[in-house]
């Protein structure tokens, strides 16, 4: 079974500073991750290829220094890295369109992982839109796969309901946090990794004209104003100030 | 044109409210979107909340496949010459919207609260980093594809007066290739957090799954009755269903009163609570993060804290 997982260097959002004034995020010198998500969707990959044997190619659009983070996937169980590189500013649109090419790249696969959603932006669009390009089938927020020879099933979670959804191949998943524990390598797997492939492409080499079409004009920031007023001494006299504050809010007896 | 598609058809009332200012910047018409058979008293509902037309897709698929309905929706784009097309923000929406835009090599936002004209060109908003910034996002090209939260905006007033055209027709599909075994019930228990007045959350605090009768009791002296909790207690303890958990990949909640216990206050929870009007942390921990983002807070161990808070709700409220 040939695998591909899509993986994406995120900034780690719990490091995240704001300007004082304008509370805006500052994303310079954050330190940058894997998103979280694709390291479950990592680790169904290296389930699934314990099973059926096969191949774990980790596919990354990004900045060039996202090598370091593949990397690490490497050492997690996958065979080999692709590092589209490209700039910051393209949207899901154009990541999408470069994923599609090196997907051709990369030849015969029977699935495409991913993470339901990067933990940075949280839009979740990069799996149904990369699904859409090659015109496979899609099963969406996966909480359990299960691979057999000629096809996979897989356990959606859809909000309200479970959807159990079976697919032939090749298709795309997308899965949840839920899924399983991404593994830690261990020393050995990650000196090792050091001598796994990764194959580097510009994104001008597999798309003419690299731009986005959804452009971020601006980064607002938000002001969480409350009153942070703390009751620290007496218990009691802290729940009888604390009672009367809500009182007075007008929050009580709805 | 306007278009706007949901299966849910709240989502639609509340969205012919962005949809008709939309068109009136850009003298378009709205055009609400049925897919499947052919309803005409929801079509009617529609014209009523501010849709110009209603189209119906036609089809003979029982239910959703995201391959199936982005190919139908894609026809219906491309037949109705719409520019701009606003889909219902649930799981469904979502990952029909965004197969949608791979299809039309179209730009989408997912998740915007507010949508408007500039210079000609579509500005969508959404909430970025877990709730620590608000992206402003320009699409350059059209059509342009934006997703809408529930509750993100108010329903026009209904006027059964409103005339439309409402046309019909059969939309052929390529059958996907995948096939739905199974649909079940996801272990609930009947909490709307979301539509709740006042919610008392637990968190990781708790050390037992029986003390959160503790919360139970808390919310129902201040007759919120809904109990919210953050990721662990759902979604790795599994000591609530996933309809209590409030947070980035949770519910996002807006209540009046939002009380927080044994809550650390990690960012993905403050994203799911943020605009809550009142906000209250219970913490053994004073330098919980949690405490940033409440109005008020006391700091004390929950299982001294709680009890004495009810009892004293109870008799302030008589």
């Amino acid at each position: 079974m040939n695998i591909i997982v899509c993986a994406k260097q995120v900034v780690d959002v719990s490091e995240m500073k704001f300007d004082s004034s304008t509370k805006k995020p500052i994303l310079q010198g954050v330190s940058q991750k894997i998103s979280d998500i694709d390291k479950n969707a990592m680790e169904e990959a290296i389930k699934i290829k314990d099973k059926h044997g096969g191949k774990i190619t980790v596919l990354t659009v990004g900045s060039a220094n996202a090598k370091e983070r593949i990397k690490e996937l490497l050492a997690m169980g996958a065979d080999e890295g692709v590092l589209v590189i490209a700039l910051d500013n393209i949207d899901y649109h154009m990541t999408a369109k470069l994923l599609a090419e090196a997907v051709k790249k990369i030849g015969a696969y029977d699935m495409i992982l991913c993470g339901e959603a990067s933990v940075d932006l949280f839009s979740g669009q990069i799996g149904p839109r990369l699904a859409g390009l090659l015109n496979i089938p899609q099963i969406t927020y996966a909480m359990k796969v299960t691979a057999e020879k000629n096809s996979v099933t897989g356990e959606q979670n859809m909000g309200k309901n479970v959807v159990i959804s079976e697919s032939t191949y090749p298709v795309l998943i997308t899965v949840t946090k839920e899924i399983n524990e991404p593994r830690l390598p261990s020393l050995m797997q990650i000196l090792g990794a050091a001598n796994k492939p990764i194959n580097e492409y510009t994104a001008e080499a597999l798309v003419k004209d690299v731009k986005p079409i959804v452009e971020t004009i601006d980064l607002k920031g938000v002001s969480m104003e409350r009153k942070n007023v703390i009751y620290k001494n007496d218990l009691d006299d802290s729940v009888e100030q604390l009672v009367n504050s809500l009182a007075k809010e007008g929050v009580l007896g709805g | 044109m306007v278009l706007v598609y949901s299966d849910n058809k709240k989502l639609v009332f509340e969205m012919l409210n962005v949809a008709v200012e939309l068109g009136k910047n850009t003298k378009k018409k709205v055009i609400a979107v049925i897919i499947g058979k052919p309803d005409e008293s929801l079509a009617k509902e529609y014209i009523s909340f501010g849709a110009d037309n209603v189209f119906i897709a036609e089809t003979n698929f029982e239910t959703f496949k995201p391959e199936e309905y982005a190919d139908i929706l894609s026809k219906v784009v491309k037949e109705t010459s719409s520019d701009t097309i606003l889909i219902g923000s649930n799981k469904n929406g979502k990952e029909l919207s965004a197969r949608l835009g791979g299809i039309l090599n179209a730009g989408c936002v997912v998740d915007s609260n507010n949508i408007y004209i500039k210079d000609n060109n579509i500005i969508a908003e959404r909430v970025v980093y877990s709730g620590n910034a608000i992206a402003i996002l320009k699409f350059n090209s059209k059509p342009a594809i934006i997703t809408i939260p529930p509750k993100a905006f108010d329903p026009l007033k209904k006027d059964e007066k409103r005339k439309g055209e409402i046309t019909k027709k059969k939309i052929e599909a390529e059958k996907s290739q995948s096939k739905i075994l199974k649909v079940q019930e996801l272990k609930s228990e009947g909490v709307n957090v979301e539509d709740a007045e006042i919610i008392v959350s637990c968190g990781r605090g708790f050390k037992n799954k029986e003390d959160i009768k503790l919360v139970n009791d808390l919310a129902n002296v201040l007759k919120g009755k809904t109990v919210g909790c953050s990721r662990p207690i759902a979604a790795d303890l599994k000591w609530l269903s996933e309809d209590h958990w409030i947070g980035l990949s949770g519910h996002k909640v807006k209540p009046k009163l939002y009380i927080a216990a044994g809550i650390s206050g990690q960012i993905q929870h403050i994203a799911g609570m943020r605009d809550s009007g009142i906000i209250v942390a219970i913490n053994k921990d004073p330098e919980a993060l949690i405490f940033k983002s409440a109005d008020y807070g006391i700091v004390g161990d929950l299982y001294e804290v709680i009890p004495k808070l009810t009892a004293a709700v109870k008799e302030k409220m008589g």
